[in-house]
């Protein structure tokens, strides 16, 4: 059971915060079900993304900044294409990834979060994806040391890996945006 | 001398929650000419109204200033207890204090200082007002109704029954509209045509109607109480007063062409009538499909015909109607669905509307009333229906309800399983049953019928092999369903007719940003318009089903005739006049008179001991609508509105801006 | 016609052959693509699931570096245009961010540059015209399942290009190359995308179900124009034979890919060889 009322107490300004950055109005939501009818993941995730909605709209921070369906969104934008109340739910989606990562909230789909941050490392480092690099840093570190490991020769065979990143000479530069971008959100995100 | 009188009204807390109602009537007393000042709670009370009528008497007053609500709302009322007191009721002025000042504003005290401000404008302007006495003018004891679906024949005929002469103009070729094409209505399942066509019948044969099929009102002139309309009779190709309707003309046509009665499910041939109880029963020929009117050659029908009333030559002619009230009851038309691509209705045969699927149920239909899918002619043994289909959706429709889809999808989920035993699934957002043995319907739809009803809105609709699969959320389970179906039913919005706008603007009638037409008041006036005279009956004013329909269209008939059964009506005394002294005869004022009511003449007057005559103006008192228009546009400020007079004006002005 | 060209990472490294296919093809067209110098990753998805500044800032570099060409941008992979169409959106949308970003990059960007996918460039009668003039090669019994994925039309408001449920540009493409592209239901369902490193098995079901739609509709191959969908459907068919027990053997294409057979060009000059599934059987002696 739920206690409306003191979730609201608690976490007062949530729904607020969520509209604001990810400019949309959740309020609009009147929960039809045509996001989650059209949403091609959802029967992986662990809620539907109208509940998501829902939690946001019932201030419910905890459960909707902590479940798989944030992770499990593929920003296709069914959802947006469709939504008769024209809420953009991918860019809820978005918004309620980085609170949580703000937030500090331990992803519940870890190996989605790890594989983002692993290619933005990546792109970090050289200015361009590496590929090669990426996938081997992402199979240590996901403990998934085989994965798609058949696919490895024929890509190889096939000239489809690159066995060196494509570092731009502008490296520098982009590694300064990753810091800038950094230090601006620390300070917006912290509160 | 002018004594004005101020009254402060609290309306409750409406206004004086805002403005400090005190503080405003202590400092308008202040001002020269008033020479009394109160607030009170409820003015427009009895007991309010009888404390003006006092102090009217016990100071003397001769101008009256009420500050409260809009002068839409209680103007009338507070003229009346001026006359009540003896004072002409033209000397009443009123200041808007909760439209325009308690409910827009929140800061008490700005609101009193602007509620100041009004309030002083309105004494200045007091202190101008004359005693103005209303004209009259004849009425003209008919009538006309325009569209002739359920709406307009409820109307004709309650009209007609009262002994008043009925002028119906129906843009199509028979009387019946949307209701004629329904095959059964909710909550009763009465038989739509059986309860229909005998009002059709008496609107043909009734001797106080006289009946325009096939005809459309190209101009409305004149003003309440005598209107002139001009009628275009659209070429029928067969002339009325012969054809008996024998239907050798339509049976040996070799042309063939989509049923657009039948929504394009069956042919019918190029000389036609809409369907078997069209009335008037003659055919009218489609000039766009007539093989005739192609090539030159066939004329078939003119040959066959037995009274020789096929005629190709025949012209749109016009006629003019002379009336005092107009009833206009245009109806509505439904949502395209091909908006919705995901619901991909154009791609699918099988993806139908709700009036396709009447006219499939119908026995005098496509299909005999037999149910078969568009595609392969095979009975289907799941249908299933999609709700609110271009309603609700700010996004690709219209942002109301449309207020009947969820009976009539019950009706048809009902009547499928009644009478042809296939299942039903319904995807819905909420069920609307309100009124009088609706949600006993529904229940029974579900309960008794056993339709499924699944709570969400569908996202898509595909099809796979001779299947329809449509794929939405059951939100009740929080989880993406997907079903397979062989017909799926789409429950298409009620919206305006493309021409709505143009029909609103012949008329004189506002229209609402989804162009269906506004009625004056919402709760008050709900059949009457801006426009004096002309009232509205049915969709054309927003969505409705066939009760509330017939009930409005009873309610316009009533005060059409509430109209047009006076000998004579007061006309409002706040019009135009023209000082010929002062008229320079520059006529800036006619062409920008939208009521023609300003026409050009020769005035004779001594100038100097010789008589000169010269060009000036003048105001038909009957046409003018007191818009001012003219005043406005006046150089040498010959023009005056009454009640609105130059000088009240400029006193105004000055009371806010200085 | 000359457009500033922005490949992205993928057409430099797994979607090469799609680079060589769109440069072939540009060049018989009379399209002029220059390649922007030095161009920085888009971001991608990972970036705007992390925040909110980093997916306008990564292509904002790239676009003010465009925008001091004075060129429009064309972008083949549906992710990159993605990207940098909405990075344009809300650059124009908001001013306090433009100038934010602007200290990011240290860039002066004004937002103002045309972003357009490599579809767009043949809505164009010239390019058109010039196309089916130079058709040399019949592509007889060419049947594509014409696949558009998410990125290239959803959110419509952010991309405005094509039907976002029903888009018809890539069809009629094909049509004027004299394939025969298939009517089918899963035209803009989703592939799955960058969940295939972590959750592959949801990808590999959603491909699946692609897979599975074209071949019902009579589909002899799938068209795209996404780097992404491609190595899903084309590198992953395997995998999902083995998974679910099909049988699949349906040549993926990039467009380009096709346009450049029906243009005469070698499979070997249009990387059709890089390809996982073989086209060989398909394509057989039409393309040489």
């Amino acid at each position: 059971m739920t206690n409306l009322s003191a979730v609201k107490r608690k976490n007062q300004g949530f729904k607020e915060k969520i509209e604001a950055e990810s400019g949309q109005s959740v309020t609009s939501c009147y929960q039809c079900g045509k996001c989650t009818g059209g949403c091609p993941l959802s029967f992986a995730m662990d809620y539907a993304p109208r509940q998501i909605v829902r939690m946001v709209q019932l201030n419910m921070k905890d459960r909707a900044l902590n479940n798989s369906t944030i992770w499990l969104c593929a920003t296709c934008s069914t959802c947006t294409a469709r939504c008769p109340r024209e809420v953009d739910l991918a860019a809820v989606m978005d918004t309620l990834r980085i609170e949580a990562r703000h937030q500090g909230i331990k992803p519940k789909e870890k190996d989605v979060a790890l594989f983002h941050d692993i290619f933005l490392n990546s792109v970090k480092k050289s200015g361009r994806v590496f590929e090669m690099g990426m996938t081997v840093a992402y199979n240590m570190k996901s403990g998934n040391l085989m994965q798609d490991a058949e696919l490895g020769l024929p890509m190889f065979v096939k000239n489809k890996l690159n066995l060196t990143p494509d570092k731009i000479k502008g490296a520098k530069e982009v590694k300064k945006i990753f810091d800038k971008v950094k230090e601006i959100e620390k300070v917006e995100g912290g509160h | 001398m002018k004594r004005i009188g101020v009254f402060v009204c609290w309306c409750g807390s409406n206004i004086a929650g805002t403005v400090d109602v005190e503080k405003l009537s202590e400092e308008i007393g202040k001002m020269p000419n008033v020479a009394y000042s109160c607030n009170y709670k409820y003015t427009c009370s009895e007991p309010g109204q009888e404390m003006i009528k006092d102090a009217i008497k016990e100071h003397n007053l001769n101008r009256i200033v009420v500050a409260a609500c809009s002068p839409r709302m209680h103007e009338p009322t507070f003229r009346k207890t001026l006359a009540g007191a003896g004072l002409n009721p033209y000397l009443l002025v009123m200041a808007n204090l909760r439209e325009q000042c308690s409910w827009v504003h929140h800061d008490e005290e700005k609101a009193t200082e602007k509620s100041i401000a009004l309030v002083r404008r309105a004494v200045q302007k007091a202190e101008f007002a004359v005693p103005l006495e209303p004209t009259t003018d004849s009425v003209t004891g008919r009538a006309m109704v325009v569209g002739a679906g359920i709406a307009g024949i409820q109307a004709a005929l309650d009209l007609a029954d009262s002994g008043h002469e009925v002028v119906v103009v129906e843009k199509e070729p028979t009387v019946g509209g949307r209701m004629a094409q329904l095959d059964k209505t909710f909550p009763t399942l009465d038989c739509s045509i059986c309860i229909l066509a005998p009002k059709m019948v008496d609107v043909s044969g009734h001797p106080n109607i006289k009946l325009y099929t096939n005809a459309e009102v190209d101009k409305l002139d004149g003003y309440v109480g005598n209107f002139t309309a001009t009628i275009r009779k659209k070429a029928r190709s067969v002339d009325e007063e012969e054809c008996i309707g024998c239907g050798i003309c339509w049976e040996k046509c070799p042309n063939s062409v989509p049923n657009k009665f039948d929504m394009g499910l069956g042919d019918r041939s190029a000389i036609y009538i809409p369907f078997p109880q069209a009335v008037p029963s003659v055919p009218v020929i489609d000039r766009d499909n007539c093989r005739y009117y192609e090539t030159g050659k066939c004329g078939i029908c003119q040959k066959l015909c037995p009274k020789d009333a096929v005629d190709f030559e025949q012209e749109d002619t016009f006629v003019e109607e002379e009336i005092g009230a107009v009833v206009v009851a245009t109806g509505y038309d439904l949502y395209d669905p091909t908006r919705y691509p995901e619901y991909n209705y154009d791609k699918y045969e099988d993806i139908i509307t709700g009036l396709h699927l009447e006219r499939i149920m119908n026995a005098s239909g496509p299909t005999d009333g037999k149910v078969k899918r568009p595609s392969d002619g095979k009975k289907p043994e799941h249908v299933t229906f999609i709700q609110c289909v271009g309603s609700r959706d700010s996004q690709k429709g219209h942002e109301y309800c449309s207020g009947v889809c969820c009976m009539y999808t019950a009706k048809h989920a009902t009547y499928l399983k009644e009478h042809y035993d296939i299942d039903s699934s319904v995807f819905y957002m909420d069920v609307r049953a309100f009124k009088k043995g609706y949600e006993e319907f529904y229940r029974r739809t579900t309960d008794q019928f056993e339709a499924d009803y699944l709570r969400g809105r569908v996202s898509r609709v595909y099809g796979e092999g001779d299947k329809l699969i449509v794929k939405g959320e059951d939100s009740m389970l929080g989880e993406q369903v997907t079903l397979e179906t062989d017909m799926v039913v789409l429950a298409t919005a009620v919206e305006a007719k493309p021409d709505a706008r143009k029909v609103a603007q012949t008329m004189g009638v506002s229209y609402d940003e989804s162009f269906f037409m506004t009625e004056a008041h919402p709760k008050l006036r709900p059949v009457e318009t801006n426009a004096a005279g002309v009232f509205l009956a049915g969709a054309c004013q927003g969505p409705k089903d066939i009760p509330e329909t017939v009930a409005q269209a009873s309610g316009a008939a009533a005060k059409a005739i509430n109209l047009i059964s006076k000998d004579e009506i007061e006309n409002d005394p706040l019009i135009a006049n023209c000082d010929t002294s002062r008229c320079s005869g520059c006529l800036r004022c006619i062409p920008v008179c939208p009521y023609s009511a300003v026409t050009e003449e020769e005035v004779t007057e001594w100038n100097h001991g010789e008589e000169v005559t010269r060009t000036a103006v003048n105001v038909n008192e009957s046409l003018c609508a007191g818009c001012g228009t003219c005043s406005a546009a006046c150089r040498s400020g010959a023009m005056n509105l009454r009640g609105f007079s130059n000088e009240q004006i400029l006193a105004e002005v000055e009371a806010i801006c200085l | 016609m000359k457009y500033a060209y922005f490949p992205g990472c993928s057409l430099h490294s797994m979607a090469e052959e799609y680079n060589m296919a769109t440069e072939l093809v540009m060049e018989d067209l009379n399209v002029e693509l220059r390649e922007i110098p030095d161009w920085n990753c888009c971001g991608s998805t990972p970036a705007h699931t992390t925040s909110h500044l980093l997916p306008v800032a990564l292509p904002a570099r790239n676009l003010a570096i465009i925008e001091k060409e004075g060129l429009d941008v064309v972008a083949p992979c549906a992710a990159c245009y993605n990207r940098f169409k909405a990075a344009n959106k809300e650059l124009n949308e908001d001013d306090d961010l433009k100038e934010t970003v602007n200290e990011i990059i240290e860039m002066d960007y004004q937002a103002n540059v045309e972003v357009l996918n490599l579809i767009e460039v043949f809505q164009n009668d010239d390019v058109m015209e010039i196309l089916e003039e130079k058709v040399n090669v019949e592509l007889k019994n060419i049947k594509p399942a014409v696949y558009y994925g998410c990125l290239l039309t959803r959110p419509p408001e952010v991309t405005e290009f094509d039907d976002a449920e029903n888009p018809q540009s890539m069809d009629q493409i094909m049509e004027a190359i004299g394939a025969e592209p298939v009517e089918w239901t899963h035209k803009v369902e989703c592939c799955g995308g960058s969940l295939v490193m972590a959750r592959s098995e949801v990808v590999l079901k959603l491909s699946r179900d692609i897979l599975k739609a074209a071949k019902q509709a009579g589909a002899n191959c799938i068209v795209t124009a996404c780097p992404l969908c491609h190595a899903n459907l084309d590198m992953r068919q395997e995998q999902i034979n083995k998974k679910f027990g099909d049988d699949f053997n349906m040549p993926i294409f990039y467009f380009t890919q096709l346009i450049g057979a029906a243009l005469g060009h070698s499979k070997k000059n249009l990387g059709l060889k890089r390809h996982f599934i073989g086209s060989e059987g398909l394509l057989g002696s039409l393309v040489g």
